[in-house]
């Protein structure tokens, strides 16, 4: 595939992304921090968001698991996780948090649990997302092409 | 910190070598803005770390909150503005804002992903001088450098306001102040009235010197005698008799030195052992947080339990300071108690005996700060001057201890506020019979009533006299907090924006008062230097207090009648503006009808001020009373507003009233306050 074409199917991804809620306005300042000094910020900066993120929903997991449930202890992972999918764009995995704080505070262990699945649910979709997006870019400048500025035009 | 006492040269942290006086900044600036920036979470921190190197700031990063104590410590002046996140796991990002603003009297920024109300009042209340929502945006980073800019501005002039009458104007230098305000607070006090207040500030003095209060302010040189003295004898063997015979200072008094040595200890204490002291004085610090911090929340009711059961040992305290105070009861006790109290917890040493005091202390001074913090935003001249003390005071604020580090301390204050409120409420009980006992109460809330609680007792013969202390106190607390708090509340006010405006309210109302007063305010000043103290501006607290104190002292005899006017309706504002709401604020308005009706029968030096706010009063009155059916913050602003009569406030005090209360709105009654249309 020619420079043009991937770069018009990477902008046609990203777009895709931001269309469906998957990402929003806050990737974008990301990727407009990212600069020539930096060149790979939003890459770096959203593998150690999986990378943290990975680790709370092992211990939420872990503590709904728990015979006696520490609700305060998994509504604060989940308030920490929103925290940081807020901060990376990942805005469904945040609307997915916000659902899971009310159950934490309505107590209901069931409810968490299935709030946990959605969460994690929407954390690997963003994640495969971002991995096929950062795919395509590392293709165009692999082809010596640079990932144009990202803009929200939509 | 500087082993140097307060007054002198004790370089806020907040001064940076970078850029320095406090109203000409490099022309660079903002950029090279010392940040450092705290959260546990790795993403955020990394990309907060991206936005700020892009407002070209020098960023430091840590993740834990120790830490961060650790690096402000160890680099006192190394940096402008702390940004915190709020839940962290090894420490509560309010505690670490209430510590900043202790220690470090640095503007602290407090952010989240929690966007409630209530954890952002809480941001307020500690003295944050901003709260940010996560995610953060690049936009919200880019302008944090106007906390810093404004806090330095308000020590700048709080250093002007406090100037003391006695010794004479110091140099003002702004720069110089702004790099250690405490310091500077006393050679400034009389020497540079940037603000509005200025003309005040003259009155009052003016007046003052009529009125011939002598008002003890510790200016550098003679805090230097006295240092020398204390050196001299040994700081184990000081005894405040010894060391006013080696000062030889003409009018001087023995409780001067002696409230002044109190603080003077908590000071080195502070200083030698912060750490330890530190962490003990957390503790002491949270507890009666923790006490109060649910109080404050709801209502000083438990406070004011809390403050006449309690915890004032002050009583000795009191006892040291007012030989007039002939009552023992807690009320009488606490003022007293409560303004040295809150010097010691200043200074982040509490004593056992006034830990808890202390701690009580800090509540009200807290809402002494909170209120000073949020005049700023409101506007007014003197508002304007004072708006900002947010961190430290709000430090300790910047977090809820925030008030930057400073304001961040005063606003946590807020909580303590609740019991100083109590405290006033309970002097000011004392000094007016008709005052309802509940009033007493919601005036509790306010930190400076606790100030103003502290010059009854202290002054306070009878009651008469004991209700000029407590105004004059009050007036200068108000006045002065107004100062201080620019600094401290300045940054908890943009959040709540209504608190803010009662502050400012009270404190045009004060500070008229406090010029006639201003003597006695001066002593009222150390006071609530003190809640600076504990807030951000640690060497300013500490002058001030011992200005108070010893104002408190020495002045019994001279009653600020046009004190009084201030007091029970910055009595009033303040103990409404701390309470959240309710009932408090009902009994306030009446408490400061009440009062001034009592103040205008006393017929105040300050005539012309007096009259002024009186009228106020009393036209507002009633209609104050209306408002605090309310029982929400925006009624406690209204009420503000009503009492000082400032148009401006009272119409933007409505409006935000309108905004913030729905229900409120049908309960009005009074027809002069249209929200566009406040009767003044």
């Amino acid at each position: 595939m020619e420079l043009g074409q991937m770069q018009g199917r990477l902008a046609e991804y990203t777009r895709s992304l931001y269309m469906e809620g998957i990402l929003d306005a806050q990737f974008l300042q990301l990727q407009q921090l990212q600069d020539e000094s930096n060149p790979d910020f939003v890459v770096e900066v959203v593998s150690l968001f999986f990378e943290d993120s990975e680790k709370l929903l092992n211990d939420i997991a872990r503590a709904l698991d728990q015979q006696s449930v520490d609700f305060k202890r998994v509504d604060a992972h989940v308030h920490q996780l929103k925290g940081s999918s807020a901060s990376v764009g990942a805005q469904r995995v945040k609307d997915a948090c916000v659902a899971f704080r009310n159950c934490c505070e309505e107590q209901n262990v069931e409810g968490c649990l299935r709030c946990l699945q959605q969460v994690k649910q929407e954390h690997y979709l963003v994640k495969n997302k971002l991995e096929t997006l950062f795919r395509l870019e590392q293709q165009i400048v692999a082809a010596g092409g640079s990932v144009p500025m990202a803009e929200m035009t939509f | 910190m500087n082993p140097s006492n307060g007054k002198g040269s004790m370089p806020t942290a907040s001064s940076s070598a970078a850029w320095k006086a406090g109203d000409v900044v490099p022309d660079q600036f903002p950029a090279g803005l010392r940040v450092l920036v705290v959260d546990d979470d790795p993403t955020c921190l990394v990309i907060l770390e991206k936005m700020l190197r892009a407002c070209r700031y020098e960023v430091t990063k840590c993740n834990r909150a120790e830490i961060a104590l650790s690096l402000l410590r160890e680099n006192k002046n190394g940096f402008d503005i702390v940004i915190s996140d709020v839940h962290m796991p090894d420490m509560d990002g309010f505690k670490l804002l209430e510590d900043i603003g202790l220690e470090m009297d640095l503007p602290v920024i407090m952010m989240s992903a929690d966007d409630g109300k209530n954890v952002v009042m809480k941001g307020v209340t500690h003295g944050a001088c901003d709260y940010l929502i996560k995610p953060v945006r690049i936009e919200a980073l880019k302008n944090i450098w106007q906390h810093v800019v404004r806090k330095r501005k308000n020590e700048w002039r709080e250093l002007e306001q406090s100037g003391s009458v006695e010794e004479g104007d110091r140099q003002q230098k702004p720069c110089d102040d702004l790099d250690y305000s405490s310091s500077a607070n006393e050679g400034n006090w009389k020497s540079s009235k940037k603000r509005k207040d200025e003309e005040e500030e003259t009155e009052e003095r003016d007046d003052s010197s009529t009125l011939k209060k002598p008002r003890v302010v510790w200016s550098v040189e003679l805090h230097q005698q006295f240092v020398a003295a204390v050196n001299q004898l040994g700081i184990d063997k000081a005894v405040p008799k010894k060391i006013l015979e080696l000062m030889n200072v003409p009018g001087l008094t023995r409780e001067n030195v002696a409230s002044h040595l109190q603080k003077y200890r908590l000071y080195l204490r502070r200083l030698s052992g912060v750490s330890q002291h530190h962490s003990s004085l957390n503790n002491s610090f949270m507890s009666p947080e923790a006490s109060f911090g649910p109080m404050s929340s709801l209502n000083g009711l438990d406070l004011q339990t809390l403050a006449v059961t309690g915890q004032l040992p002050a009583q000795s305290l009191a006892n040291l300071q007012a030989a007039g105070l002939g009552r023992s009861t807690a009320k009488s006790g606490i003022p007293m108690p409560l303004v040295d109290q809150r010097n010691l917890f200043s200074f982040e040493n509490p004593k056992s005996r006034f830990v808890e005091g202390q701690q009580q202390h800090l509540s009200s001074s807290k809402p002494m700060n909170l209120l000073h913090g949020i005049p700023t935003t409101m506007e007014p001249k003197q508002l304007a001057s004072l708006h900002q003390s947010a961190q430290s005071l709000g430090n300790m604020n910047v977090q809820v201890n925030s008030h930057g580090a400073q304001s961040s301390s005063l606003l946590m204050q807020m909580a303590k506020t609740q019991s100083r409120g109590h405290i006033l409420n309970e002097s000011a009980g004392s000094h007016l019979p008709s005052l309802p006992s509940s009033i007493g109460q919601p005036i509790m809330s306010n930190g400076i009533a606790g100030g103003v609680i502290g010059r009854n007792e202290i002054g306070d013969n009878g009651r008469g006299t004991g209700y000029n202390n407590q105004v004059a106190q009050t007036s200068s607390m108000l006045s002065f907090p107004m100062n201080h708090t620019t600094e401290l509340v300045g940054n908890s006010f943009p959040i709540g924006s209504t608190p803010g405006i009662s502050n400012v309210t009270s404190k045009g109302a004060f500070h008229e008062e406090v010029s006639s007063e201003i003597k006695s305010s001066a002593g009222f000043v150390s006071s609530y230097d003190i809640f600076n103290d504990l807030h951000p501006e640690k060497s300013q607290e500490w002058e001030l207090q011992n200005v108070g104190l010893h104002f408190n002292a020495s002045q019994n005899a001279n009653p600020v009648q046009g004190n009084l006017d201030v007091s029970p309706s910055v009595l009033v504002h303040q103990g409404y503006s701390s309470r959240q709401g309710s009932g408090q604020n009902r009994n306030i308005s009446a408490l400061g009808r009440t009062m001034f009706s009592g103040v205008e029968a006393t017929g105040q030096g300050n005539a012309q001020i007096m009259d002024q706010q009186l009228s106020n009063l009393i036209v507002d009155n009633p209609v104050r009373v209306k408002y605090e059916r309310f029982s929400d913050t925006s009624s406690q602003n209204a009420l503000f507003a009503d009492h000082f009569g400032q148009e401006d406030l009272m119409s933007a005090l409505l409006k935000q009233q309108q905004g913030n209360t729905g229900p409120a709105e049908p309960d009005f009654d009074f027809d002069g306050y249209s929200i566009d249309n406040i009767p003044v």
